[in-house]
Parts: C-alpha cells; structure tokens; sequence
C-alpha cells in the first residue's frame, strides 16, 4: 500500500472536468514528479489531495485512510503540508512567525495558559522557537529570522514557504512549482534541499515541476497529466521516450520531428539531449507554443470566495477562475 | 533532527467531540427553525383567527412589499456581481429616492397636478419617479467617485468601511439638510381607489398596489433585456466575471462599473418613490433598515443574479407580511409585527448558514449580471 | 517647433484654468454644503475668539481660503496666475453662497430645507458686520449686502492663494497656528471651569478664556506657544533624535519611569479636576476604550468584522441588570461584583451561540449576519414578548452603582465608574497583549492574512475564529454591564446598531489591533463630540461619516496602528516586487480579507 493514492479521482467545475478518472500512487520515501502541459490539471489535483476541493468521484487516501471528505486542517494533522505556486506567506510576520505558525499543531497549550504565561506555555514556546530555529537553518534562511516575510528576496520566500511547512512536521510534501523563477544557482539549491527533505527527514516528495531539468534529475517516478488525465507514468527515462508524452507537449506535427532526432537509447547523453529536447519545447510561464488554455491548472487554491462557508465550498459553486 | 519515518497520526479526541458538537448545534438550529415555521403555521391555521380576507391582504402587501425590495435588491446584487463589494450605502440612495419623490410630490401637489384629473396624476407620478431616479443616480456616481473608487485596489474590509461612512454621510447630510422630522408624502388619490373589475375586486387590490407590482416587473424587465442584450449590458456581465480579461479586451472597466452603479440607483430612486405612496412618510434614517432586508433579499435569490434578486425580494416580502401573522402569533408571542424586522433578518442568517448561494444561485449560471 | 510647443503649453494652461474653475465649483458646492446642512448656523454659538470670531464664520471662512489654497496649487505656473487662480476659486465659492441668498428669499427654501432662513442670510451677508439694514420685498426679508460672500471670497481666495506662495516654514506654522487657536477656542471653556476652582490659577484662566472661547491674551498665548514649539521642533529637533537613539537608550529606565509617572498621574487625576457633565464625559470614553480593546481582539486581531457587538453589550448590560436591581425587574439584588463575571460568562454563551453558525461565512457577509443579530436583539429588547422579564421599551432601572460611598465623595457618581474602568481597561490590555505573542495570536494573524493557508497548516479555522468571537463579546458583555451601572438602567432604546458602529469607527480610525490606538480613537471619537455641547453633537454622525471615508482613503491603518495594521495596509511600505523574476502580484498579498492575490490566470 502506497503512502498517498488516489483511485479514480475526478473534479468537476461545471462543464469542465479538471481532474479526470485520475489513479495514482506515491510510495513512502519516493520523490515522484507531476508534469503536464499547462491546464493539465496538475494544481488542481494537488488542492483535491490538500481538501481544498472534494472530489465528486474517488477515493483519496494517506496511509489507508480515506482523506478526500476531510477538511484542510485535519488533512494537515495527519501529516500532509504543501507549499503553492504563487508563493502564499504570511507577509506581515516574521520568517521565524511563518515557521512558527506551522508547528501549530503540535503546540498545546491554549489561550487560558498563554493568558497565565504558565511555565508550560513558557517551556513549550522555548522549545517551539528553537525547532523554528533549526528549520530555518536547515533551509538556509538562519540570519534572516527576523525579517519581514515580505521583504525576503524571492528564492529565501520559497525556502520559508518550505520551511514552514516542515514546521507541521509533515510525512508527505506536495510542492508546486518550488523552483519558479529560480536562475540556476538558486535551482541547484533547491533540488538539493528537497532530495535532503527526503533523504534526511524521510518525508515523501510530491512535486509539480515544468523545468525539466530538475524533473528528470530528481524525480525517481514521474507521472504526466493531459487534460486531467494520466496519460504516462515511469522513471525519467521512459518519459522522456513516451510518444505520448511529447505529442501532449508539442502537439502531433511537432512531436515526430522531435521522435525523429532522437533515437531510443540508453546511452547517457542521448538520453539528456532528449531531455533537454522535450524541455527545451516544454511551454513553461511564457510558452512559446500555443497551448490549450488550461483554466483548470490554474493555481485555483482558493481565495476567500464570498459569502460561502468552508463546508460549501467543496460543491461546486466555487468561482475560483474569477478571483480578483 | 526528527527519525526519518513518520509515525501514523490521527485527529485528537477533544477535537472531533468539537466537530460533533458544531454538527449537532447546526442541526438543532436547522430543526428549530422549521418546527417554529410548522407550529406556528399550523396553530394560527386551525385557530382560523383571521379571516381569508386577511390572508389576501397580507399576500397582496407582501407582493407589493416585495416588489419594493427586488428593485433595491437588483442594486446591491449588480454592484456586488462588477465589484464585489456590499455597497453598505445603497439603502440611502433607496432613501434620498424616497425623499426627491416627497419633494417633487409637494411641488406638484401645490400646483394641482398631482391630484388634478387623471392624466396629470399619471404624468406627475411618472415625474416624480424620474426626479428621484436621476436625483439618486447622481448622489450614487458621486459616492462611487470619492468613496469607492479611490479605493478599488484595498482590501475589501477597508472598502466596506468606506461604505458605512458614506452610509453614515448621507443619512446626516439628509437629516441636516431637512431636518429629522417625519414628512408624510402627500397621496395621489386615484391610486388609493379600489380597483372595481369583476375578478380583480376579490383580491382587494388598489391601484396602488398594481402599479406597484407592474412597475416593478416593468423594470426589472427592462433592466433584464438591458443587461443581456445591450452593448453596456454585456459589458457589465464581462467585467462581473473577469475583470482583468475583459480590460484585456478592450472595455472600458470604468464605464461599466459607473454605468451599474447608475443604473442600480435609479431602481433605487424609483423603489423609493414606491415605498413612499405605499407607505407614506419617511425620515432620513429610513432607508437603512429597508436597505439590509434588500440585501437579504439579495442574498436570497443568489447574489450577482437578477433574476434572483426579483424572486428574493418577492419570497422575503411575503414571508414578512404573512410570516409575521402566520408564524409568530401562532406561537402566541404578543403583538407579532414587532417582531417582523427578525424574520428578516433569521432568513439572512439561515440562508447565509445554509445556502449561501441563495435559491437561484450558481454563480457560474448564465443569466447573472 | 516653436508653434507646437506654443500650442501646447496653450493646452495646457487652459486645462489649468479649467481645473481653477472646477476646484471653484467644488468649493462652492462646499460653501452650500455647510450653509445648508446647518453646520455654519448651529456653530454660530461657538466663539473661537470671544466677540472676534466664531467656528460657525470660521468654517465660511476656511471654505474661502481652501478654495484658494487649492486652486493656486493647480493654476498656470507663475505667482501672478496663483493668486489669480486663487481669487478666482474664492470669488466662486462665495458666489454660491450669494446666489443663495439672491434666490432663497424669492423661493422660500424653507419648506424643503429648513435651516435657509433669513437668519442665515442675514450671517452670510454680513449684515451684523455691514451694519445695515434688510430690504423688504413681497413680505420677505432680503439682505442688501448679497454681494458679501462673493466680493470677501476674492480676498479671501488669494490669502489663500498667498499661502501658497509663502516659503514652507511659514506656511506650516500659519497653519498651525490656525488649528491650534481653533482647537484651543472650542476647549477653552472645558479649561476654564476646573481652572476656577482654584484660586491662583482663576484669575488666569478668566484672561486666557472666555466661557466660550479665547480671549485676547489667550490668543496671543497660544500662538506664542506655537512658535516655541515650532522652532523647537525644527531647531532641535526632539523627535527625529530621540528615535534615532538606539532601543536601549529610548528605553532606559530614567526616560520611562518619569515619562510614565507622569502619564499614570494624569490618568489618575483626570476626573478630579473637573465638575459638572465632563467627568462623565471621560468616563464615558473610558467605557467606551473598554469595548474597543474588547472589540479590537475580535476585529484588530483575529480580523472578523462585526458589526453586532451590541447584541453582547446588552446580554451584559441586562444580565447585570436583573442580577442586582433593586427594581421591579430584579431579580437576584446581587452585589455588582458579583454579577459581573456572571454577565460575562452569559455574553461568552452568547457569543459562541451566535458566532457557531456564522463563523464559516467570510468577509462582508459575515459582517452583514453579525449586523443582523444585533438588530435581532435589539428588536427584542424593546419587544413585548420580553418586556415582562426585561423592561421593554422602559428597561430595567435602579441599578446601583458598585460601591456605595456617601455623597460628595470623590467616587461617587461617574468618578467610580471610570476607575473601574480603568482597572478593566488594564486587565483587557494585558490579556490582549499576552494573546497577541501566542499561538492563538499567530493563529489569528495568519488566519486574518491568509485564511486557506492557515487552514492548510492545521489551523481549525471555526475554533479559531469562535474563540476570537467569544473574547470580543466577553468584553462586549462587561462594557454593557459597566454601562448600566454608569447610567443606573439600560433602556431599550440604548440597544441600537449606532453603539455597534460607534465601537467599530474607534479601533478603525485609532488604528486597529493596536492598544494605544484604541483609547485614542475612544478620545477622539467619543470625547470630543460629547466636549463641545449638544447642539455640535448633533453633526457627530455625519462627521464620523466623513471621517471613516477619508481615513480609508488616506490612512486606512488608523491613527496609531500597530505593527502589523502598519505593515497589512499602509501601502506605502510595500517593497518592490521580488528578485529573480517573481511575476507581479504573485506573492501573497498581505491584506486582511482580500482575496490572495492573483490566483487567476496564471500558469
């Protein structure tokens, strides 16, 4: 039994089926990839795990139990963090307040101790901020716990979002997107820091990537979405030689040209130049292809919708394409 | 730092006993009120304390009652579609309708016309509905200018106290200007006969209450083909759905927004001309709480939806005007129209609760704003 | 080149003048505005200057020269255009009002707008100053000096056209100097009163003020004063030094202790040093700074806006009030310190009763259901249905105050209510603060910022926001029950959504989430108006209108925001868009119910 699996996992949006009849599985201890042209539905599928979204067919589950009919908060306690696409941190606190907001679970004292500065609460919020501490140096970001979120540079922004994630002392890890915007430099950290989450702190990796030099140098498995649909599924290698995979890329035309270039083979670099091929052609932000204008991978996590409570916002009356 | 696989969680104890407590409550209010609304009905039917005469009347005002509020209501819900925002101040717009509609009223009235024959009736009604429809329509673009717009980019919480401050403006302002009295519109009396025809005549109806009624289905018609088939019209439905793209397209986001804000206040101005024959006095707090029962109204039929805003308001005024005597006094509570204002506001809560996108609601449906 | 560049600046100066003419037109408007909603009458009876000047020619006055001082900022370029520009905006604003007068005589604006009478005329024509006559024509009273408002407009618009043209020093302090004579000519009474109980200082306080204004000493005092402290200011520089001393050094304990010593006397001995209605007045305000802290941990930390806090207030209020009447509506005749945290414990009840259900709606629509509830309770309060347990209309009377001392003893009477207050006021402050740096208090702020993500990160958002909610209508409860021992009842009709309002407008404009920003909003809000009589206390609301729009518009932290107000919404201080490529908007916008920023349409 994988750690995370879905089973025939579908989300609608009225006439649009982001997430179609979608099985997957993750095992414990691996770092899969989820790529996809744009519009694939790859976010969405990451909010349907998170709760964000209820599935309206399928199943969900984390490690055996069912999580898709769970609120968002008590998917997090059973251990599953995420960071977003575009970075969502808590701008006006402090890095070490983001941290600290993580570990929120697994503080206990309540307000009447808090009120009383019991030694308890002391005792627990010493300890708190020395795990938010090392967090923040495991991350890197130890000289700037005390500046503004907001003011952080970008690259430190997305390593607080990490880091405060870890502060809910996650089992699985779902990032989307963590190197967006990165130059290269900043690229190689990051990969590195997320192979450490796995191999130091044995938590799951779940990422959602479009660089693909990153995809297929730490991905041990990578799916790849179309249109909601899984449409291939292996290690980098068989992607990178899936017909299919290419032709959702690039489109049919495009695709034999590439197929054409690039014989099957294992050696090393070939496999790299086809890789580089694929992700060379691979839209990213500013694709030069024309692309299906995917509103269901739209980074949907949701914006305060109006007037409707939490629990509703699972049926469908969601106007997540149109938040201001 | 921590072991390198995981352990197994599962949520706490207490925590769950929470959920279960919230999901109990939730069901507890829910049959609350519905064994209210049954007891209620079912004690005043059977006393068969009031007459069917009575019943016609109270279905009768509620629809006129409604008919007032839908035309405020398709106010709150287009501006809240193309802005999302609760215009917390368009009950005053509704107000300094019903005041503009007193005061070309009086002026008619002392020069004959309101009560002359039949035809200058007709014409000074018609005036005094574009008086205050213009007169409202003016006050609601220069609320817009210097209190909304200024502030489109802010969080909504800054912007939905910009609006109670020009709530709190406009009701002054009115009070100062004429005073805080009572005024009492002056009647145009051909309105306040009977309507004789044969079947009609069963049903009580005045003129009043007809033109009331038409008017308003009159305009929320108009209003309806004006969103759905008029250049501005689409335009405004563009921008309520996607602001960005629809700048992207070439329309003028400004224009639309100014434009239903306009047209929302005329309705107002109009509704207020309305509420005032009906009713017959006003005073400059008056507008408030009619204003709050629209929004409800609003809500009820499903926000950013006119034609919900036409069936909310006509639902909300019919459960006030017979819930008051079907409901509450069954239940025996002593003089039961006190309590009137809670129906509206328990059916605000409930619905907010309960369903929040309201009966027509869906806010992807195709015929919003 | 020459011609085009001519035609330009042609182009330009017209639309110039064009923007002279709208500014006059505005301030015309402004001049009608305040003539006819009455502001310019009822505030005739306030004199700035005894004899001299009133607020009521003041604010005519003031409209002039802002026209004036506006118009010369948007005039051609060129001292001569300025002054121009500014007479020209002047002339129109006082035009306005001479139109009025022109017209209001034949029509008889009366009907509709009662405060158009000939008395009004007769003060905007200068009739007193002119020393004439009326004219009398067809049965009406018309003042012959129409021509005033417009032709003293003139002078009055290039003065303050000339304003502009001063260097700044000048300027500032012209202003200054200004404000603090018409602040220090409406309090002059309110000085003058505890001044003559004392025998040295009676004497003084009778050249300084008038019961109704400055004197000429006075006068020459306070503006004398504000140059000493003007060129302090700019000399020395006091302020700019002392936050450039490092932490330690502002904090040092020989700056604090005296600085707060001296802060904690006044606090102390504030209610003594005055007689008459002003010690309820500030216990009034302290009331009132009680239920903004008690608000400001609902609203300030948590960020739910509610706008129902009068239902809790009077669940407190009448809790207290059966609980130890002594009326016909008593029920229990227990001590008021017993009572107390019972009617706390109700409004807690109460609190989650009510939030439980409504909690899960977000952002406006939560404010319109907590509005909803207050109206549902105060509908009740006033109801038959309850009136045989709780009053109705009449309420429930003869509350007794909570410690009974004799007459004439320092504490009886409002004096004992604002002590207590006090000490509530303390005991909120440090259960605020001490929330604030806790878990729930991230909690809250994360939870304000970013309700999804706190969500996300194992934040139980319906707990969160009910404790929030319970706290605020704690507080709401022990403000209502102060309340009724401060009045001695509570009456239905003192159950009404301006109480809601009025909590709301003093964090709002104070500055949210902030302690010291509440009591000055509670100053600001509710003490001024209650200070300057009934007749001004009329246009509170309309001002507090005003005031909720422009501190919205400019300043939407607040007047001495917190922290973090500061950093959520003054927009200033945002810093520029990330490096390394982070396309526009995509961080999360830090802002209180906004939705997160841009989440639509990017790849």
């Amino acid at each position: 039994m994988a750690l995370l699996e879905a089973h025939n996992a579908t989300k609608r949006f009225g006439g649009l089926t982001a997430v179609n009849d979608l099985t997957f599985d993750l095992d414990e201890g691996a770092i899969v990839s989820v790529i996809g042209p744009n519009g694939a539905g790859k976010t969405t599928f990451f909010n349907c795990i998170a709760g964000f979204y209820r599935i309206d067919e399928g199943t969900i589950t984390l490690d055996g139990d069912e999580i898709q009919d769970l609120r968002p908060d008590v998917i997090a306690r059973l251990g599953l963090a995420r960071t977003y696409q575009n970075i969502r941190l808590f701008g006006s606190m402090t890095a070490l307040e983001n941290v600290l907001v993580g570990e929120h679970q697994h503080l206990k004292s309540t307000w009447v101790h808090a009120v009383l500065r019991s030694p308890s609460v002391k005792e627990e919020e010493r300890v708190a901020t020395e795990e938010a501490h090392r967090l923040l140096a495991y991350v890197g970001l130890s000289g700037s716990h005390d500046l503004m979120a907001r003011n952080l540079p970008y690259g430190d922004q997305r390593r607080l979002e990490i880091a405060r994630a870890l502060g809910t002392q996650p089992r699985v890890l779902l990032l989307d997107e963590p190197t967006a915007g990165m130059n290269p430099a900043e690229t190689t950290d990051t990969t590195g820091l997320i192979r450490r989450l796995r191999d130091d702190l044995g938590i799951t990796i779940l990422l959602i990537e479009h660089e693909m030099r990153v995809v297929m140098d730490i991905s041990e498995r990578i799916t790849v979405l179309d249109y909601g649909e899984r449409i291939a599924e292996g290690s980098p290698a068989e992607i990178q030689r899936n017909a299919r995979v290419i032709e959702a890329y690039l489109g049919k035309a495009h695709s034999e040209e590439v197929l054409s270039e690039y014989e099957p083979d294992d050696d090393a670099a070939d496999q790299e130049s086809a890789a580089a091929a694929v992700g060379a052609h691979a839209p990213d932000a500013e694709g030069a292809l024309p692309e299906p204008v995917g509103a269901a991978d739209v980074d949907t996590t949701p914006a305060p919708r109006d007037g409707l409570k939490e629990r509703d916002r699972k049926p469908d009356t969601s106007d997540a394409k149109r938040d201001d | 730092m921590q072991t390198t696989l995981r352990p197994k969680r599962s949520p706490s104890r207490m925590e769950t006993a929470f959920e279960v407590a919230v999901s109990v409550f939730l069901w507890v209010f829910r049959i609350v009120l519905v064994v209210i609304v049954v007891v209620g009905s079912f004690m005043t039917i059977s006393s068969g304390k009031f007459s069917l005469e009575t019943w016609v009347d109270l279905v009768v005002n509620g629809a006129v009652q409604g008919g007032i509020y839908a035309l405020v209501a398709l106010g709150y819900t287009m501006v809240y579609g193309i802005m999302r925002m609760i215009n917390f101040a368009h009950g005053e717009i509704f107000m300094i309708g019903i005041f503009s509609g007193y005061f070309a009223a009086v002026i008619l009235d002392d020069l004959g016309l309101l009560n002359g024959n039949l035809f200058t009736s007709i014409f000074s009604f018609a005036l005094m509905l574009i008086i205050a429809a213009t007169v409202s329509t003016l006050v609601a673009l220069a609320v817009e200018r210097v209190a909304y717009r200024p502030l489109r980019n802010s969080p909504r919480l800054v912007l939905f106290i910009s609006a109670i401050g020009a709530s709190f403006f406009l009701q002054y302002t009115v009070s100062g200007l004429v005073g805080p009295g009572i005024f009492r519109y002056p009647s145009i009396e051909i309105l306040d006969e009977k309507i004789g025809l044969p079947i009609l005549s069963a049903l009580n109806l005045s003129w009043l209450d007809v033109v009331v009624i038409g008017s308003a289905l009159a305009m929320m018609a108009a209003l309806y083909m004006f969103v759905m088939r008029s250049k501005i019209g689409t335009a405004i439905r563009a921008v309520s759905e996607d602001k960005q793209t629809a700048a992207l397209m070439g329309i003028d986001v400004n224009r639309a927004i100014v434009t239903t804000f306009a047209v929302g206040a005329a309705m107002a101005g109009a509704a207020g001309v309305l509420y005032g024959l009906v009713w017959g006095q006003v005073q400059f707090f008056t507008g408030f709480i009619p204003g709050i029962k629209a929004f409800t109204a609003a809500v009820l039929g499903g926000i950013g939806n006119i034609p919900g805003a036409m069936v909310g308001g006509f639902v909300l005024g019919e459960a006030e005007s017979v819930g008051a005597l079907l409901i509450i006094d069954g239940l025996g509570v002593p003089s039961p129209s006190q309590l009137k204002d809670v129906i509206a506001f328990t059916i605000l809560v409930a619905v907010l609760m309960f369903r929040p996108q309201g009966i027509l609601g869906e806010r992807l449906s195709r015929s919003r704003a | 080149m020459t011609a085009t560049s001519e035609t330009q600046t042609l182009n330009r100066d017209l639309s110039a003048w064009k923007q002279v003419l709208i500014v006059g037109l505005l301030f015309g408007g402004l001049a009608l505005y305040v003539t006819l909603v009455g502001i310019v009458g009822t505030f005739e009876d306030l004199d700035i200057i005894e004899k001299v000047i009133t607020l009521g020619q003041a604010i005519l006055l003031l409209t002039a020269i802002g026209a004036g001082y506006v118009a010369a900022g948007r005039a051609p370029d060129g001292a001569i255009n300025a002054i121009l520009g500014s007479a020209i905006a002047g002339f129109m604003a006082g035009a306005a009002l001479s139109l009025l007068i022109l017209i209001g005589p034949v029509i008889d604006l009366r009907d509709f707008l009662p405060n158009a009478s000939p008395q009004l005329y007769d003060l905007i024509a200068g009739i007193d100053i002119l020393g004439i006559e009326d004219a009398k024509w067809k049965g009406q009273t018309f003042p012959v000096s129409f021509w005033f408002p417009a032709v003293v407009g003139i002078g009055l618009g290039a003065l303050g056209g000339l304003l502009t043209l001063l260097p700044r020093h000048a300027r500032v302090l012209i202003i200054l100097g200004v404000g603090a004579l018409v602040f220090m000519g409406l309090f002059a009474g309110i000085l003058r009163s505890p001044m003559l109980q004392n025998g040295a200082t009676a004497d003084v306080a009778r050249e300084l003020f008038a019961s109704n204004g400055l004197r000429i000493p006075g006068v020459v005092l306070i503006l004398g004063i504000v140059i000493m402290v003007y060129l302090v200011h700019v000399l020395l520089r006091p302020a700019q030094r002392y936050r450039a001393l490092p932490r330690k050094t502002q904090r040092h304990p020989a700056v604090v202790i005296p600085a707060g010593a001296f802060f904690l006397l006044v606090v102390l001995m504030l209610p003594l040093g005055f007689t008459g209605f002003i010690p309820s007045v500030i216990a009034l305000i302290a009331l009132f700074a009680l239920m903004g802290l008690g608000l400001n941990i609902t609203l300030g930390l948590a960020g739910l806006l509610d706008l129902g806090f009068v239902a809790f207030f009077a669940v407190g209020a009448y809790t207290v009030g059966l609980l130890t009447s002594t009326g016909e509506f008593g029920i229990a005749q227990w001590p008021f310190w017993l009572a107390i945290p019972f009617a706390i414990l109700v409004a807690m009840a109460f609190g989650a009763f009510l939030g439980l259900p409504i909690l899960g709606i977000r952002g406006d629509y939560l404010a319109i259901a907590t509005l909803g509830f207050g109206e549902i309770i105060a509908i009740l309060a006033r109801s038959d249905l309850l009136k045989g347990v709780i009053g109705g209309p009449r309420g429930i009377l003869d509350i007794p105050k909570p410690i009974e001392v004799p007459p004439g003893d320092p504490l009886s009477g409002p004096n004992q209510i604002y002590y207590i207050s006090l000490v509530f006021i303390v005991i909120i402050a440090f259960v605020a603060y001490r929330l604030r740096e806790s878990r729930l208090g991230r909690a809250w702020v994360a939870m304000r910022e970013d309700e999804d993500v706190a969500e996300a990160l194992g934040i139980n958002l319906v707990q969160t926001k009910t404790l929030a909610y319970m706290l605020g209508a704690a507080f709401a409860g022990l403000g209502g029950a102060v309340f009724a021992a401060l009045f001695g009842s509570i009456i239905a009709s003192s159950i009404n959504i301006n109480v809601s309002i009025l909590v709301v407008t003093v964090i709002i404009i104070g500055g949210s989430g902030s302690i010291p920003g509440v009591v000055l909003g509670a100053v600001f809000i509710i003490g001024l108006p209650e200070l300057f009589r009934e007749s001004v206390a009329e246009y509170r609301f309309l001002l507090y209108g005003i005031a909720l729009i422009l501190v919205m518009r400019w300043r939407p932290e607040g007047l001495m925001p917190s922290k973090v107000g500061r950093q959520e919404l003054h927009q200033e201080d945002l810093p520029m868009e990330g490096e390394g490529g982070a396309p526009p908007g995509e961080s999360g916008a830090a802002t209180p119910d906004a939705p997160a920023a841009s989440t639509s349409g990017e790849a």
